[in-house]
Parts: structure tokens; sequence; C-alpha cells
């Protein structure tokens, strides 16, 4: 674990930006559209995912040298479940309101593809330091998407946010914006906004190629 | 004489896109002109403000590049006026506003443009704000009110992003009950009230809180039907089917069922069979096909309008028809010359063939295999040369 800071911020760097699991890898999409009504919702169902993403990919990490290459899936997937266990108790003894706005999505953490991705992909190739900074980068990254969608949503769905009123008692809100749909609609928008920043980039890349 | 240089086909129709929008733009012109007699300033607002809404976006995508067609088509502005007709007068105007930028965004630009989209745009706008918001757009006032040239229908004026005031209020100043704001159709659905069909037809007798006349919809129809604008099969089946499956049913039951010249001239179905489901984008080119089209918007609409919790059924009829189309032209493709039943007497005939040349099919087609052979089969062969 003799690893050189850049190297270190670099590993956080790359969740939350080049391979962001909502904006750009697209992974995860079942809780991304389900759960994002609300600013609230977004945020603690990124934390939740976090916390389990970080300690499941450390514990993975540890011992990534004993876990038999024929049964690993099983092992990651019985690692994950106890992680999500625990996150899936706290919420219900934290706030159960939470609880119930979330249902069934905490328990399907387990299944989600960035947990088990960043598993296979890296965790079992690492020491448990990289991979436990790695898999905090990815659960913020996760986390800003989420926000991204729940604010937006909540914005026009209800007029506030985190529960704060923006526009005042007679806001018309956009009932669409709450319904699946609306989770589609903020999605695709999010993308085709990444996707122009890509495409400038490129453009800029090339025009920089050309002068030189 | 100016020479092009380009591949087949080299003979034209005089007819180019833009010409046919422009017709069915003037030929929409007594219809708003009789929409905004009916309703006033608050129907000239909105009118202005969705179809500017959808040539201000189609505008900015054009410029965006990667689109086909520009503003000067005409294509966003029979978008904008159809979303305008479609919607409540007394619809606010910022909801409008946003309606005809979805329309022009989801329903158009993000297929590529006119002729590349799959569902016809102004009924994605008013699909999107019906979803958005649902008591707005189900929110109709009395037509012919006192006063309406000069006077904005209260909730028109709304503030963005803020709720329309109600309409309650400014009807019972104006000495209408409750029941006024009420479309024909909702009046049926929910208090059993049934309106007569002429009346429904010109919609001149009393405040009815209806759309534009159905009777100069259909006339104006017809008129571009005869000037070959638009294909007079799929109004004749939408009609057709609806009114059939109507009758069928109110001969089943007159008592639950209101009789089908109430379901035809009610609601917006003459103007969804006359000028949205006919977009020649989103229905299907082959004549089969197109009785097949309305027939199913027909039958649609009937069961949408009897069995489901909303009072109209039109707008989704027409959505699913044109999720439909492709699929219906693929099953209705007309058959080429020297391959009918007939002529293939004895042999085989091995699923529907493509009018296309076969180089062009996919390769994703499912087995599709390019029978090179096929085009040469009847190719008389040239005699060997020994050598």
């Amino acid at each position: 674990m003799s690893q050189s800071p850049p190297r270190t911020w670099d590993e956080f760097m790359e969740g939350i930006w080049r391979q962001n699991p909502v904006f750009v890898m697209v992974l995860g999409m079942c809780p991304t559209l389900a759960v994002t009504v609300s600013g609230v919702n977004a945020l603690s169902m990124g934390v939740a995912t976090t916390f389990v993403l970080v300690f499941s990919c450390g514990l993975i990490s540890l011992l990534r040298k004993l876990i038999p290459k024929e049964v690993r899936i099983a092992t990651y997937i019985v690692i994950i479940a106890t992680f999500v266990t625990v996150v899936d108790y706290v919420i219900q003894a934290v706030s159960l309101a939470l609880y119930d706005a979330l249902g069934a999505f905490i328990q399907l953490i387990v299944v989600n593809c960035i947990i088990l991705g960043r598993a296979e992909a890296h965790a079992s190739k690492t020491p448990p330091g990289v991979a436990m900074i790695n898999a905090l980068g990815m659960g913020v990254g996760f986390t800003i998407g989420l926000l991204a969608l729940g604010t937006v949503r909540e914005i026009f769905g209800a007029g506030t946010l985190f529960g704060v009123a923006l526009f005042g008692e007679s806001f018309q809100p956009w009932v669409v914006m709450v319904l699946p749909p609306g989770g589609f609609f903020v999605l695709g928008s999010w993308l085709l906004f990444f996707a122009a920043l890509e495409r400038r980039k490129q453009r800029k890349l090339a025009e920089a190629t050309q002068n030189a | 004489m100016s020479i092009e240089i380009r591949s087949a086909p080299h003979i034209k129709g005089a007819r180019t896109v833009e010409i046919i929008m422009r017709h069915v733009v003037w030929s929409l012109m007594p219809v708003c002109a009789f929409y905004i007699f009916q309703y006033g300033l608050s129907a000239l607002a909105s009118l202005v403000v969705v179809t500017g809404s959808c040539l201000a976006t189609e505008r900015y995508f054009v410029r965006q590049g990667g689109q086909s067609g520009d503003i000067s088509d005409f294509s966003a502005v029979i978008t904008g006026i159809l979303l305008a007709l479609s919607i409540p007068p007394g619809f606010p105007l910022w909801m409008g506003a946003v309606a005809g930028g979805v329309a022009i965004a989801l329903g158009k630009a993000l297929f590529g443009g006119i002729g590349y989209n799959v569902f016809n745009p102004a009924l994605v706008g008013r699909a999107f704000v019906q979803a958005a918001f649902p008591t707005a757009i189900a929110t109709y006032t009395p037509s012919f009110m006192p006063g309406r040239f000069y006077e904005f229908i209260p909730s028109s004026m709304a503030l963005p992003l803020m709720q329309p005031e109600s309409i309650t209020e400014w009807l019972t100043l104006k000495h209408f009950d409750a029941l006024a704001g009420a479309t024909p159709l909702a009046k049926w659905k929910f208090d059993g009230v049934l309106a007569n069909a002429d009346e429904l037809l010109t919609s001149l007798s009393g405040h009815m809180a209806v759309g534009p006349s159905p009777l100069l919809i259909l006339i104006c129809g017809i008129y571009l039907a005869s000037r070959r604008f638009m294909d007079w099969r799929i109004p004749l089946a939408i009609l057709g089917s609806a009114g059939l499956t109507a009758w069928l049913l109110f001969a089943l039951n007159p008592d639950r069922f209101p009789n089908p010249f109430f379901m035809l001239f009610s609601g917006g179905l003459i103007l969804g069979a006359m000028y949205m489901a006919t977009d020649m984008a989103t229905s299907p080119v082959t004549p089969k096909g197109m009785w097949v089209y309305g027939a199913l918007i027909g039958l649609l609409t009937v069961i949408i309008r009897y069995y489901s919790g909303l009072p109209e059924g039109v707008m989704y009829a027409i959505l699913l028809g044109n999720a439909a189309t492709p699929l219906i032209e693929k099953i209705t493709q007309p058959t080429p010359f020297g391959k009918s039943v007939l002529a293939a007497f004895g042999r085989q005939r091995k699923g529907a063939s493509y009018p296309l040349h076969p180089g062009y099919i996919s390769r994703e087609d499912a087995g599709a295999v390019t029978p090179r052979k096929r085009i040469l089969f009847d190719k008389p062969k040239k005699p060997r040369q020994e050598s």
C-alpha cells in the first residue's frame, strides 16, 4: 500500500467523473429511476449504496486470495447481502417513513450491478485500501447521479428542494415528473447534457491537435 | 435548363413537403377562425403562444444541426395549431408553451426531424401536458361567453410555474353553473347527461364546452382529401370503425351506451381522424395498411371512452396506432407485379415480399437472405460465347 497520493486521488475521482456509474456507465438504473422522486430519497439511497459498496469491496478485497474462482459470484453476493441487511435495519430504526418511501429498493441494493461490478472488476484484484477508495468514489459518484435526478424531479414535481418550498403556495406541480416517465425524461436530459460536454471536449481536442 | 446530377428518381411530382404542409395550414384557417369566434381572446392567445413555442423549438433544433427540415416547411406550424386546437381554450399559456416545446423536442427533434418521427408531435406534446397537468387539461369553459373578445379566460393568464386560478368563481360571476365547464363526453361519463348529435356537430347552440366545430373540420378535411393532400382512407376507416363499434354496443345495450352519433361528433374524434391520424410520417403508406390503422384507432377510441377512467381516448388511440404503424406496414406489403397468388399458382409463396430492391433489405431482418438470383430470374440468358 505504498501508493503515491495522485494515484489514490485518481482512484477516488474515477467513480465521480470519468466512470460515473449513472452518467457514464449507466449502471444501477433500477434504483436511479425508481427512488429519485425527491432529493431526500435520492440522498439516502446514495448513502446506503455507498456504505454497502465501500464495506463489501473492502471485505472482498481482503478475502480475494481465499475466495475460490468457481464460486466467487456467490461469495460476493453473500458478503454484499450481509451489509445490505445492516443498512436495511439501520434505516428501519432511524426513519420508518424513509424506509417506507424507499421500499423494496433497499433490499435490492444486493443485486445493484454497480456493487457486483466493482467487486468483480476492481476489488477482487486490488488491495483493500485502493479498493475501498475506489468504491467510495463510485458511491459518491452514484450519490451525485441520484441527487442530480432527485433534485430536478423534486423541483418540478413538488416545487420543493429537500422539503423546502421554492415557489410558494400556488406552485403547479408537474405530476409527470414524479411518475416513472419523469425519471426517464430527466435521466435522458442529463445524459444528453453529458454527451454534449463530451462532444465539445472531443472537438476542442481535435482542434488542438490540428493546430499543433 | 438546369441539369441535376444525382441518382434516381429523376421524375418528381410538383408537390413538395412545403406545398402540402402549406395547404394543410390553409385548410385549418377556417377552423381556427371559428375557434377564436367561439372562445375569443384566450383562444387566439393560445394559438399564437403554442405555435410560437413550436416554431422557436424547431428553429433551435434545426440550428443545432443534425435535423432534417426547417421552419419554412410549415410542419411546426401544423403541430402548433393542432396542439392548440386539442387543448382547452382556457389552458394556461405557459403550459401551452411547455406543450409546444415538448411536442417538437420529444416528438420530433429527438427522432431526427420532419419525416423521421414515430409519433405525431402534437399528440406527444398533449400527452405530456395531460400527464403533467391533469386538472388544467380537463378544465374546459363554455363557448360563446359574453365579453369573450376583450377579456381572457382567467386560467389563461396564470403566471409561469404557478397554478391557474379556479374558474368556478368566474363562471358564477357570469351566471353559469359549475356543470357548464364540463365537456359533453365528461358529462355523459360522469353524470349520464347526453348531448344531441346535431348540437355537437355544429357546436353553435348554447354555451357548450367543446373544442372546434366538428362540421367545419369535416368540411376542411374533405377539401384536403379532394385535393389529395391527405388520404381519404384513414379518416373514413377511423370514423367507420368507431361508428360501427359504437353502434354495435348501442344495439346491444342502449341504456348503458350512448348512440353512435354522439360518439362520432363529441370530443376530438373528428379532429384526430382528419388531421392528426393522417400525419404522413406516422401513418402507414400502404392502402391496405391505412384501413387497418384507421380501424385500430377507431376501435381503441371507443374502447378507451367506454371502459377506462378517462372521458376521452382519441389521443392515446392515435398514439397507439402510430406505434403499430411499422408493423402494419410490414404485414400489408402489396404484392409486386408478377408475384400474385394466381401467377404463383402451384408455387409456395414465402411470406411477404419486399417491393424494395432486395439489396436494401437490412441484414438485421431475421433470416434475411439477399435473393440476388431472383431479380435476374426471368431475364433471358445470354447465349454463352464459345471460346
